[in-house]
């Protein structure tokens, strides 16, 4: 629960401008396919800038409950609320005004392969109809810088590698700056020089935008480097944090365990977790 | 595979009638209602249209003829050979013009539909699209069906015509009638009521292929294995389903016109 994090976050959260409640509310939260329980009442809260990187086994839910949060599935039991809206009891066509406002960036990227790069990274913004082309075409020139992707503007999907298919979809995702990114194993099935780059654009976007996300990852080693390291605008990379700075830093743990959440918290919690489990998990 | 007991299997036909329905309704009500994607709409009336047409010519001309010859030897039984021209023109406008270009697009484009948005559905595109904020039953499938209404409509006019043309081909070089006679017969069997007829049916029959196509595209499940079955499903049960609806369509219209 948003309780058993630490007090020295909860004050920085204060300093936040202030949001009513947090961002992303999960009250316990049940969800079933085809008989099997995949979440089995599950509660945990993602405060205003704040990170959360959700861990589990293949098939624990992850990604389910980025779906849930978005509305694209809905829960059996229980009540999600997203910037203060309650998706879980929406109807679908309340619910695209609400998911203008967050950015998910899917796990196998689900770029639309019949447009092009530009297109897709342009979509939201040509969909809401209020900028002019000339802006378009900029922010997407933007973003793509962003993620190092510009030269790939007129290329098709199907032209790009996985990495750099991820990375579009990360541009796709905020291009409008959205309040709050979900971010589904970004770093999945990529070697570690492209998964440092990815990373890298997650605490950029973190510390210079202080969008709030949930991160689902397998991999413990992007969440410690996302804990441990801010962005220098001046060199343009990740460093390694201070010890100060790293109390700026706000990241949060979560692992799902056969439907439940085992463990929620900070990186000092999870280091001196007792549970099996956890030392097993994180060893 | 597990056996499924046959009230979950009920239940399950049930429910995909019911999503069906809901899918349909909501193609046609989200044109009263922004956003519309007219872009779209003409790309697809593009696709179906430009697409389908030498198909649907080659099959109207194709059954026009046969059906002038079919029927040439029951006609000369009865003595009757002069009213071939009356013949084919009423079979092709109010039956075999519609039915057939409503199979034909069926084959070609529910199947299409159902595998584009059926690849959609399985690598996450649909959901990245609802994600994005758009609508995909605004995007996609009410497109696809006002498309196919429009090109349907057109094409059945079109097959009507080279149906004619085909009878008219086989009359004068096999059968040796007089073309101008059979011509003007033609047109003047054609009274109001048989018009309607012939001009309903495909504003039916092409909302039923779209609505079917677009329907299994979006209920696709089980990776490229489920879109090759969405996509077979999908012109099994649109072509059923127009067949159906034709019987249907006739005798009300019979009812309406009274013959
Ligand atoms: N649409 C669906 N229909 C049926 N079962 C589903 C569906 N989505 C997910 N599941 C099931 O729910 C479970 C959790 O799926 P989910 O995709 O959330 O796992 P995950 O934690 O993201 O796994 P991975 O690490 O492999 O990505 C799986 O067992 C999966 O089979
Ligand atoms: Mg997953």
């Amino acid at each position: 629960m948003a309780d058993s994090t630490s007090l020295a976050e909860t004050s920085t959260a204060l300093a936040a401008p202030a949001a009513a409640g947090p961002d992303i509310r999960f009250e316990d939260v049940a969800i079933t396919f085809e008989r099997e329980p995949v979440l089995d009442g599950i509660s945990f809260a993602l405060r205003h800038g704040e990170t959360k990187a959700i861990f589990g086994i293949a098939g624990a839910g992850k990604s389910t409950i980025l779906k849930l949060s978005l509305g694209l599935m809905r829960p059996d039991q229980g009540r999600i609320l997203v910037l203060g809206e309650e998706v879980s009891a929406m109807p679908e066509a309340d619910l695209f005004e609400l998911r203008r406002r967050l950015g998910i960036v899917f796990q196998e990227s689900a770029l639309f392969d019949s447009l092009t790069v530009r297109d897709n990274v342009a979509y939201r913004l040509m969909e809401e109809d209020v900028v002019p082309p000339e802006e378009i075409e900029k922010r997407v020139r933007e973003a793509l810088r962003f993620v190092e992707l510009e030269h790939t503007l007129d290329l098709l999907p199907s032209e790009l590698s996985g990495g750099m298919r991820r990375r579009v979809a990360i541009a796709r995702a905020m291009i409008n700056q959205p309040e709050i990114l979900l971010y589904d194993s970004p770093t999945g099935g990529l070697d570690p020089v492209t998964s440092t780059t990815i990373v890298e654009l997650l605490v950029k976007q973190r510390d210079v935008f202080h969008t709030s996300s949930l991160l689902v990852t397998h991999r413990l080693q992007d969440a410690f480097t996302m804990a441990s390291h801010v962005f220098d605008p001046q060199q343009n990379c990740m460093v390694r944090a201070t010890p100060e700075q790293r109390q700026q830093i706000k990241m949060t743990f979560l692992i799902l365990h056969e439907g439940q959440v085992i463990f929620d918290g900070t990186l000092t919690e999870l280091k001196g977790s007792r549970d099996e489990y956890i030392r097993e998990y994180i060893s | 595979m597990d056996l499924v007991s046959p009230a979950d299997f009920v239940k399950e036909r049930l429910e995909s009638v019911q999503a069906y329905a809901l899918l349909s309704w909501q193609s046609i009500t989200n044109l009263f209602s922004t956003p519309r994607y007219l872009a779209d709409t003409l790309v697809q009336a593009d696709l179906i249209g430009v697409g389908s047409l030498p198909i649907t010519l080659m099959a109207g001309f194709f059954i026009g003829a046969a059906f002038a010859l079919q029927s040439s030897s029951t006609m000369a039984r009865f003595g009757s050979l002069s009213l071939m021209g009356q013949l084919v023109s009423l079979s092709m406008v109010k039956e075999l013009g519609p039915v057939l270009t409503g199979l034909m697009v069926s084959g070609r484009n529910a199947s299409g539909m159902a595998s584009e948005l059926g690849s959609m559905q399985v690598t996450e595109q649909i959901d990245a699209m609802r994600a994005l904020g758009t609508d995909p039953t605004r995007k996609l499938v009410t497109p696809r069906v006002v498309a196919t209404i429009g090109m349907v409509f057109i094409l059945t006019i079109l097959a009507d015509f080279v149906g004619i043309v085909g009878g008219l081909a086989v009359s004068r070089a096999l059968l040796g009638l007089d073309a101008h006679e059979y011509w003007s017969k033609a047109w003047q069997a054609l009274v109001a009521g048989d018009i309607v007829m012939g001009l309903t049916k495909p504003i039916f029959f092409g909302f039923i292929l779209a609505t079917v196509g677009c329907y299994f595209g979006l209920s696709t499940k089980g990776g490229t294995q489920g879109v090759g079955r969405s996509t077979t499903q999908a012109v099994v049960v649109s072509s059923v389903l127009i067949l159906v609806a034709d019987l249907f369509i006739t005798r009300v219209m019979m009812l309406i016109f009274g013959s």
